[in-house]
């Protein structure tokens, strides 16, 4: 328990996960649509402010869980309602909670049949996803983790696109299939740690290393679907592609996190050994990914599919920086985790914006706006250059790190860095693919249809991007408070890590003797 | 005092027998079932605290077996409520169908209470020949004939288990000379790792897996749930099931897990169980039918309590088939209230659900997922509970097993929740849906989730009531 700092006597991550299921509960009372919409968007938009506290309450010298509350749950099984933050856990949830009204705001207008369920779903996923985030009990955590894919399964499956059904259900199979044998792993876990469910007590034990490589893979197959790593991405296009546009967000912003957060948390403290025996594999599985997701986006003529693809490439680089295990990788894999949130979060926006007016995700039909919308186009043009790394927004921050991570990776042995040079080709492809979108929008060609109707954005839509590009250029020029956040957690896991590789270096030497 | 549950069954099946001498209307009848149904659940609530011996100790009252019995009268109250009253079977019949239905429960109720191997015969013969009668009790109309086939099946098969049972019976008898559970059970236990006591242990066990619908004995269930009217459906899936559990566990907290062979056994049934029932059920188009293999692979789990042979096994074994009696009466709840006429009701009947009655499509998904094991619901707190049991008891391959079962079947639960939600109703009616129905599905939907988010005081209770087993 010496883990855990409590260190603000109101218990604001209960509020924060608890707030938008009461919000949802309401909003079941509800009658009229617009006093729904109301009430979802001031729900999600006072737990987006109440998490600021977080910020300004959080301790950034110290590794420790704060604002942790404890209560017992089910005690015959010893299982406890436990939630904290530390800096891998914190940007996550701010991510979420200040996304949110946003993804309210975005389906105010797009969502025309039964809002009041729309929003109750949308409130629910907020609850299950900062849950997801805080949970330090691991029965909790997986609660949340699989009772979020009903909310999300409604939203696609309900709200969805033509091909909405195939999509929901590939959705929900592929990633319930996966976590199936996570839930084996808890309870292997809970028998081998003196049953207890409690994560911080399960992390930097020495488990029999054949032990830990089924962990790990039980561990790999949950969250490699969730990032989703190639070749496990196949349900996100299809997913995102239906999605309406509020799913697409949640989809890319928080929910893909999941998966590498779940890396961080839980495969790197806990099977250590494992991970850096599997390590190389997972690496070049993330080039794999970005390289497949660079060129299979070059060729997609749906805007949608389009971002989908980049971001199994985007995903790539996160899986890339964390497991070349050092601090600038580890460091720049949380903010590429955030600035994917930002970026591409906020390019579904657009692509929903344009959906609305023209009731087609074709590029085919979107070219040439730019003369008719150039508020939207500006709004635009930055979000995609900041997706491929452009410098001064804030994924060049975050690319930049991993691949200097990569290069350390490579170079530490006096090697070769082949793994960070494998990965460059990804940039330049993300680049192509999201200027050749971003020519086609806003200029297009001779036979560009009459787009002269098209209005352009309005101020609600200027509201929603406007926060996004905010934070595009505050990570892209000022990323150290962010950076703050986070490292002392970074620094503490990987000085752990060391030592525990040594330790087990050791245990090996002391046995062949 | 001890035994006044079942004087109020017998009461009511009297006065119902009265009835049936004269020609009442069905929706009088069906109020005078109500009433009789809630005047049970009453009289078990009197008795939830009683204890005692009846009958030279060949009937037992206790905490187990009164919890049990307030189940059952509970289960059957909820599967009165939601039944039709125009219903599905014949107005002339309707008494007589109400008055085996409570002999049924009579039966069920004297079974959980039994602890002498010839009263569990007599009163497991009770509920299934009262049950026997009732499934063929349906209009031809809305069954084609197929009511009669699933009577004769029903009643076949059920005869060939009694005999499998009745033969266990004669060896237990045989091996140690008593007919006395308690007694039976301690001169078995010096004898354990003898053929003879293990068959005589397995086939009396087969008598229990036939009423609970688990492999092998498993082969009644689709036809009968297809054939049966859905109220009836609905009574077999959930009511005799309860008291199946209830005996099992006497059964085996009696028997020590020091026979291997019998543990293996068991393991063997819970695994095919679970994976007849979900391959089986994954291309059933009747929801009825799919229902009925879905539970044979929740039998499946069931078991995967009771093979830990440990307190916690067996508290959640009794959790969870709580949990599913609700769950299934949820999905049965919505089934009887959508099917026209009392017809079968396939997949496709639920298309636009959603818009047609909004309610029942909420409480057939909290339903379904709950089936399916998706937290936060009961059915994935039971299931994760007894996996944990099981893993602390060292059965790896059998939690893995399982946990890819759960993976299994949620295509098919999922594919129903996909029709209901995701689809145009298609010109189809809107579900007419009575206010003391919805209030029920309420009810139903939030003891799903209270059960699976609060368990504690559940598995406390469960928990004090196999302590007085042991």
């Amino acid at each position: 328990m010496d883990q855990l700092l409590i260190n603000s006597g109101f218990p604001i991550l209960s509020v924060l996960i608890f707030l938008p299921l009461a919000g949802a509960l309401l909003l079941l009372l509800v009658k009229s649509e617009s006093l729904c919409r109301y009430l979802a968007l001031a729900t999600t938009s006072v737990v987006g402010l109440l998490s600021l506290r977080l910020i300004t309450g959080f301790d950034r010298t110290t590794h420790k869980f704060q604002f942790v509350e404890h209560h017992p749950w089910i005690d015959t099984f010893n299982i406890n309602y436990t939630i904290g933050v530390d800096g891998i856990s914190i940007l996550l949830i701010l991510l979420t909670t200040i996304i949110m009204p946003f993804c309210v705001l975005a389906s105010w207008s797009y969502i025309k049949t039964r809002i009041q369920a729309f929003m109750v779903c949308l409130l629910i996923m907020e609850t299950a996803m900062i849950g997801v985030f805080v949970a330090l009990d691991f029965v909790l955590f997986y609660v949340l983790w699989e009772a979020m894919l009903i909310p999300m399964y409604m939203l696609i499956g309900i709200w969805g696109g033509p091909r909405k059904i195939y999509a929901s259900i590939k959705f929900f199979l592929y990633t319930l299939a996966g976590s199936i044998l996570l839930l084996v792993g808890i309870i292997w876990l809970y028998t081998a740690n003196h049953y207890s469910f409690f994560i911080p007590d399960m992390m930097w034990q020495d488990y029999p290393v054949n032990a830990q490589m089924y962990l790990f893979l039980a561990f790999f197959l949950a969250f490699a679907i969730k990032v989703p790593m190639f070749p496990f991405h196949t349900w996100l296009p299809a997913a995102h592609v239906e999605a309406p546009t509020a799913g697409s967000v949640i989809l890319a912003s928080i929910l893909l996190k999941m998966g590498t957060y779940g890396f961080l948390r839980f495969a790197l403290p806990i099977t250590p050994e494992a991970t850096i025996i599997l390590m190389p594999y997972v690496l070049w599985l993330s080039i794999a990914g970005i390289i497949y997701g660079g060129f299979t986006a070059l060729a997609q003529s749906d805007m949608k599919k389009l971002i989908a693809y980049s971001s199994v490439g985007h995903m790539g680089f996160v899986t890339l920086g964390i497991f070349v295990l050092n601090v600038d990788g580890l460091e720049g894999a949380i903010l590429q985790m955030v600035n994917h949130g930002i970026t591409t979060g906020a390019l579904f926006l657009c692509v929903g914006m344009i959906y609305e007016r023209t009731h087609s995700r074709e590029l085919r039909s979107a070219t040439g706006v730019g003369k008719y919308m150039p508020v939207y186009i500006t709004f635009l043009a930055f979000f995609s250059l900041s997706s491929f790394g452009f410098p001064g927004t804030n994924s060049f921050v975050g690319e930049f790190m991993i691949l200097a991570g990569a290069f350390k990776f490579g170079t530490a042995n006096g090697g070769f860095p082949y793994l960070a040079l494998a990965a460059i080709p990804g940039a330049v492809l993300a680049a192509a693919y999201m200027l050749r979108m971003l020519q086609k929008i806003i200029w297009g060609g001779t036979d560009n249809p009459d787009q002269s109707w098209l209005t352009d954005v309005n101020s609600r839509e200027i509201v929603t991007l406007a926060p996004f590009l905010f934070f595009v250029f505050w990570i892209g020029l000022g990323p150290q408070p962010f950076l703050d956040l986070i490292h002392t957690s970074v620094a503490q896991l990987l000085q752990q890590f060391t030592a525990h590789q040594a330790q087990a270096v050791a245990v090996a030497g002391s046995v062949l003797h | 005092m001890l035994f006044l549950p079942e004087f109020t069954l017998l009461g009511a099946g009297l006065i119902l027998f009265i009835f049936s001498l004269g020609k009442p209307a069905s929706g009088v009848i069906k109020n005078v079932a109500i009433g009789f149904a809630a005047l049970t659940l009453f009289a078990t609530l009197l008795c939830l605290k009683s204890e005692g011996k009846l009958f030279y100790a060949a009937y037992q009252v206790d905490f187990f077996s009164q919890i049990f019995k307030f189940l059952i009268a509970l289960a059957t109250l909820i599967v009165l409520v939601f039944s039709d009253a125009r219903g599905d079977v014949h107005e002339e019949t309707r008494a007589e169908y109400y008055l085996f239905l409570f002999m049924s429960v009579l039966g069920l109720m004297m079974l959980v209470s039994s602890v002498e191997l010839l009263s569990i015969f007599v009163s497991l013969e009770l509920s299934s020949f009262a049950v026997y009668i009732m499934v063929p009790m349906r209009n031809n109309t809305t069954a084609s004939g197929n009511q009669v086939e699933a009577g004769i099946k029903y009643l076949l098969f059920g005869v060939m288990a009694t005999g499998l049972m009745l033969f266990g019976m004669s060896y237990m008898y045989g091996l140690t000379g008593s007919t006395q559970l308690p007694v039976v059970a301690e001169r078995l236990s010096l004898i354990y790792s003898q053929p003879a006591a293990v068959i005589a242990i397995v086939l009396v066990l087969a008598g229990f897996f036939y009423k609970l619908a688990l492999f092998p004995l498993h082969f009644w269930v689709p036809d009968i749930y297809e054939g049966a009217s859905n109220e009836t459906t609905a009574f077999i899936a959930a009511v005799p099931k309860l008291a199946a559990v209830a005996l099992l566990l006497r059964l085996i907290t009696m028997v020590s897990s020091e026979g291997e062979v019998i543990v293996n056994v068991l393991m063997v049934c819970a695994l095919l169980s679970m994976f007849y029932g979900n391959l089986s059920a994954l291309i059933q188009k009747d929801v009825k039918r799919l229902l009925g293999f879905s539970g044979i692979s929740h039998a499946g789990f069931v078991l995967v309590g009771l093979l830990t042979f440990k307190l916690t096994g067996y508290a959640t074994a009794m959790y969870y088939i709580t949990g599913y009696v609700f769950m299934n009466l949820a999905c049965f709840l919505v089934i009887c209230t959508v099917a026209e006429n009392g017809k079968n009701v396939v997949v496709e009947d639920f298309t636009g659900l959603h818009k047609r009655a909004p309610l029942l499509a909420l409480t057939l998904t909290v339903g379904l997922f709950a089936l399916a094991g998706i937290p936060p619901f009961v059915g994935f707190t039971g299931k994760f509970l007894l996996l944990l049991g099981a893993l602390r008891e060292g059965h790896l391959i059998l939690v893995v097993l399982a946990a890819i079962n759960t993976g299994i079947a949620i295509y098919y639960y999922l594919s129903i929740v996909r029709v209901s939600f995701c689809t145009d109703s298609e010109n189809r009616g809107t579900v007419a849906s009575s206010g003391i129905n919805n209030a029920l599905a309420l009810l139903l939907i939030m003891t799903i989730i209270v059960m699976g988010v609060m368990p504690s005081q559940f598995i406390a209770m469960t928990t004090s009531a196999i302590q007085t087993l042991m």
